[in-house]
């Protein structure tokens, strides 16, 4: 059904994302809900792995084979009865992911940080090409000769004399203190 | 296995309870810090500046320097 499309989408992007917007429609599991579009019915209950909505509206298994309903039925007694892989298998049949499983790491920042440099890299060719084309030509003001003057006409109207620049400004030797 | 049942009121309440206080006391730090590092050095720093600060010799200074449009350096 859904296997190859959401592979396909999913590949670049995170794979969480996309099978918790299409549901469990990916995933290789029994269930009830047949969807015969490649679209998920959000008129059904659905099922879904999300850290911060713990208890979906249906659980993971929906179709149960026999040795599933004898459990189910056993669930319905006292729990203590239950052997501790048998209660593993009716978490199982609740949900898909524990949450260790929803959490687990993935290579995606490895996307992420690598189409952040490319863009980066084409960010600086076109600020270079900008520089290059349409700026206009640099003022006067710029020019090193121009600073060393306008630096020079500061410390002779002695700007900011007490804590900024004339204040660094030794004016008995004519240089920096 | 039966576990103590975990606390399920007054959560709010006993965190501000505990960093409330806390954030009082960093925020008077942070005052305090900032007056006696950046304000009073300050006002101890304009203070020592013009206990010395011959005003005329500053002008004269200045004047000999060619900033001004309304007084001519001396000597013209």
């Amino acid at each position: 059904m859904l296997h190859l499309t959401t592979g396909r989408v999913g590949c670049l992007l995170s794979k969480q994302a996309v099978v918790a917007l299409t549901g469990s429609g990916a995933r290789m599991s029994s269930h009830g809900h047949h969807e015969v579009s490649d679209s998920v019915d959000m008129s059904q209950p659905m099922y879904w792995d999300r850290l911060d909505t713990p208890l979906p509206d249906r659980p993971w298994k929906d179709v149960l084979d026999s040795t599933d309903k004898s459990l189910k039925q056993k669930e319905k007694g006292p729990w203590t009865a239950l052997s501790k892989e048998e209660k593993i298998a009716l978490y199982r049949l609740k949900f898909n992911h524990t949450y260790p499983e929803m959490k687990r790491p993935s290579h995606e920042w490895k996307t992420v940080i690598g189409g952040m440099f490319i863009f980066f890299g084409i960010t600086g060719l076109v600020v270079f090409w900008q520089g290059h084309y349409v700026y206009p030509p640099q003022p006067p003001t710029f020019d090193e000769e121009w600073q060393a003057k306008q630096l020079q006409r500061m410390l002779d109207m002695r700007t900011n004399p007490i804590e900024g620049l004339s204040s660094q400004w030794d004016y008995k030797n004519k240089q920096w203190k | 296995m039966s576990l103590a049942k975990p606390a399920m009121r007054g959560l709010l309440g006993k965190r501000l309870r505990f960093h409330l206080p806390i954030a009082f006391a960093l925020s008077l730090v942070a005052a305090a810090a900032f007056k006696y590092g950046v304000t009073e050095p300050r006002k101890q720093a304009y203070a020592d500046f013009y206990k010395q600060y011959d005003t005329t010799k500053e002008f004269n200074n200045m004047r000999d320097a060619g900033v001004f449009e309304s007084v001519r350096t001396t000597g013209e």
